[in-house]
């Protein structure tokens, strides 16, 4: 791994489909060698157009995209030495599943014993030996996936696209499946670029998350970076949920200015006359008590005019739904609180905001909250 | 989905209707053909095999089926290879002109026969200069079999998308190879569809055939249609006509296996 050769370089990529804005707005990026690396944002934000223009089934408007210090810009796809795993598989229905994983061997000109006993051998790799004679239509879902994986990695890429390969999947096959791919990027030892809207998942796989929000790139760190210390409310919000404090509320409730985020586990509520075990704490009442199993997302009213989340283990002492519409005191630690420090473009629109919502919305979505 | 008793029997009847105006008349053929009488009246007065030995020794009969034979053959391959090539530039390239093109390719099919007829006729003769011939019939065949290849393959090309062939790419084959190893074992049995279609236009056509066929060039349907009024030749035609049902049986027959085939696969 050098700095000055990385697997994959961006320089000022951009790619406009004829629309007001471009869909990749001047991304610079370099990759590095062994890495896995996630590129994270909401569906439209760009991040699987990068991944086409670096797989060269796109053109980008301006920009180069280097493999390995090697410009391939104006490369074909078939002449890079990349491979994707799509979304949908893209496995041929008419090969069988053998051929299939055969086939990048196959162009290449790979005598059709060799290739056969390369494709078995990557079939054993990802747990499907005895598979090779049957079609991809007989196949589940995960299996599929696994197809796909060996398929791309059989012809020994230096890079390895996967286009949300997970997105297809139910929640235990999809966890199977992360723990899988940790362990193939790391027996393969090749680079992974990971595209998913998933935050847990890029949390979970990652060596490095690019946060992407309308063509750019929002963030730029380490899966703890990004969630302990998100630099805008946009990624504050979108990865894990987030209270977010613009700058009045900062200055009433935090006694700082600017905006901040704080995150809902967190938070403690307690009773209005209990002692304080927390360095910093706001009278409100609580609006309403979910209950998500191991936890319970308590949405407090404060009386400085600002809905706040916590979330709190489900203990012996646990808050309960008849609890609604008491007096209560939120805290916090100020170590806790985060200061945003980029402002995203978009949030002077409270009503369209992602990043407000989550403080707003008073039935704010499940999906979004990391403590699942 | 339950229907009631009378909706049943109401839908059945109707379609036993149905089926037995469009297979009463053919067995009216097929009967004829064993007819004694040479009129084409009904009933028949008496039952003999003389029509199909004379039938298999009618010189005329042979020469206009091979005729046809060759002059559909040609034109389905001339369909095949331009329908599945303008289907790919339509469907996998942005143009200028593309809607206009798509247009123009799918026309013929809607003109009226006699119009292509007369056109080709004059382009022939008058502009290029061409003497009319069995190459001509070809050429004019093509213009209106192109378009059944061309719209089975498009349709085929449009719901594959290009996910397998952006895979194909992905793995290192080229433009050729892809469209070898993917993209022509996908498009299999749209062309057989396609094919049968086209091949079934040129054999039965004949109005654009008589404007455009040279002297002595004589296609089966030109053939039967100068034979029906003549007594002496009315029930060789009807020999010729179940011939030709019982074997456009079998290419049917086999589209219709290998789509059932296809649908359980997928």
């Amino acid at each position: 791994m050098s700095a000055d050769r990385p697997a994959i370089r961006l320089t000022g990529l951009t790619k406009s489909f004829g629309g007001a804005a471009n869909a990749v707005d001047g991304i610079d990026l370099d990759i590095a060698e062994g890495e896995f690396f996630s590129m994270l944002g909401p569906s439209g934000s760009g991040k699987t157009t990068v991944l086409r223009l670096i797989a060269g089934f796109e053109q980008p408007t301006a920009g180069t995209v280097s493999l390995l210090g090697e410009d391939v810009t104006d490369r074909a796809p078939f002449d890079r030495d990349v491979n994707t795993v799509f979304q949908d598989y893209a496995l041929f229905p008419h090969m069988s599943v053998l051929d299939n994983v055969a086939y990048g061997l196959r162009v290449r000109g790979v005598s059709r014993r060799e290739r056969h006993a390369q494709a078995r051998q990557a079939l054993e790799t990802v747990r499907l030996g005895g598979f090779g004679d049957r079609k991809p239509g007989q196949l589940s879902g995960g299996q599929r996936q696994r197809v796909a994986l060996a398929r791309a990695t059989v012809v020994r890429p230096k890079v390895l696209l996967l286009d949300e390969p997970l997105g297809a999947l139910d929640l235990k096959l999809r966890e199977q499946m992360q723990v899988e791919l940790k362990e193939l990027q790391r027996e393969l030892g090749i680079t992974f670029i990971f595209v998913t809207h998933d935050q847990e998942e890029a949390l979970t796989l990652s060596d490095r998350i690019a946060v992407f929000n309308e063509g750019r790139i929002e963030q730029l760190g380490t899966p703890a970076e990004i969630y302990d210390r998100p630099l805008s409310p946009f990624v504050a919000a979108f990865v894990g949920t987030s209270n977010i404090f613009p700058d009045a509320l900062s200055r009433a409730v935090l006694g700082r200015g600017g905006m901040h985020a704080l995150r809902p586990e967190k938070v403690t509520v307690g009773r209005a006359d209990a002692v304080p075990s927390t360095q910093r704490t706001a009278p409100g009442t609580l609006a309403e008590v979910i209950y998500v199993g191991s936890t319970s997302r308590l949405i407090v009213d404060l009386d400085a005019g600002m809905r706040i989340i916590a979330l709190e283990q489900n203990d012996a002492h646990r808050v309960t739904e008849d609890e609604r519409g008491s007096r209560v005191s939120v805290g916090w630690q100020d170590s806790d609180i985060v200061a945003l420090e980029k402002a995203t473009a978009d949030t002077t629109d409270p009503a369209t905001d992602p990043a407000t919502d989550t403080a707003t919305d008073s039935a704010p979505k499940l999906t979004t909250d990391t403590a699942r | 989905m339950r229907l009631s008793r009378l909706a049943r029997g109401i839908l059945g009847a109707v379609t036993g209707v149905i089926l037995l105006v469009i297979y009463l008349p053919l067995m009216v053929v097929l009967v004829n053909s064993f007819s004694t009488s040479t009129s084409l009246v009904w009933p028949p007065p008496g039952l003999t095999l003389e029509w199909w030995g004379r039938a298999f020794q009618s010189e005329g009969a042979l020469e206009a089926v091979l005729t046809s034979v060759q002059i559909a053959l040609i034109a389905t391959l001339v369909s095949l290879v331009l329908g599945t090539l303008i289907s790919l530039a339509l469907q996998r390239f942005a143009f200028f002109g593309r809607e206009a093109v798509s247009l123009l390719v799918i026309l013929p099919i809607a003109l009226p026969g006699i119009i292509t007829g007369i056109a080709l006729n004059n382009a022939f003769r008058t502009i290029l200069g061409v003497q009319l011939s069995i190459a001509t019939v070809i050429v004019a065949h093509a213009t209106f079999c192109i378009v059944t290849v061309f719209n089975n393959v498009i349709a085929r090309l449009r719901r594959l998308g290009t996910s397998y062939e952006e895979a194909s790419a992905d793995l290192g084959a080229g433009l050729w190879t892809t469209f070898r190893l993917v993209t022509f074992p996908q498009l299999r049995s749209a062309l057989l569809a396609g094919g049968l279609l086209a091949f079934a236009l040129s054999f039965d056509e004949i109005i654009v055939t008589t404007f455009t066929a040279g002297a002595g060039v004589k296609t089966l349907p030109i053939w039967i249609l100068d034979n029906l009024f003549r007594p002496s030749q009315a029930p060789i035609v009807n020999v010729i006509a179940v011939v030709l049902v019982l074997v456009s049986i079998v290419p049917i027959y086999i589209a219709q296996r290998i789509a059932g085939a296809e649908k359980v696969s997928r």
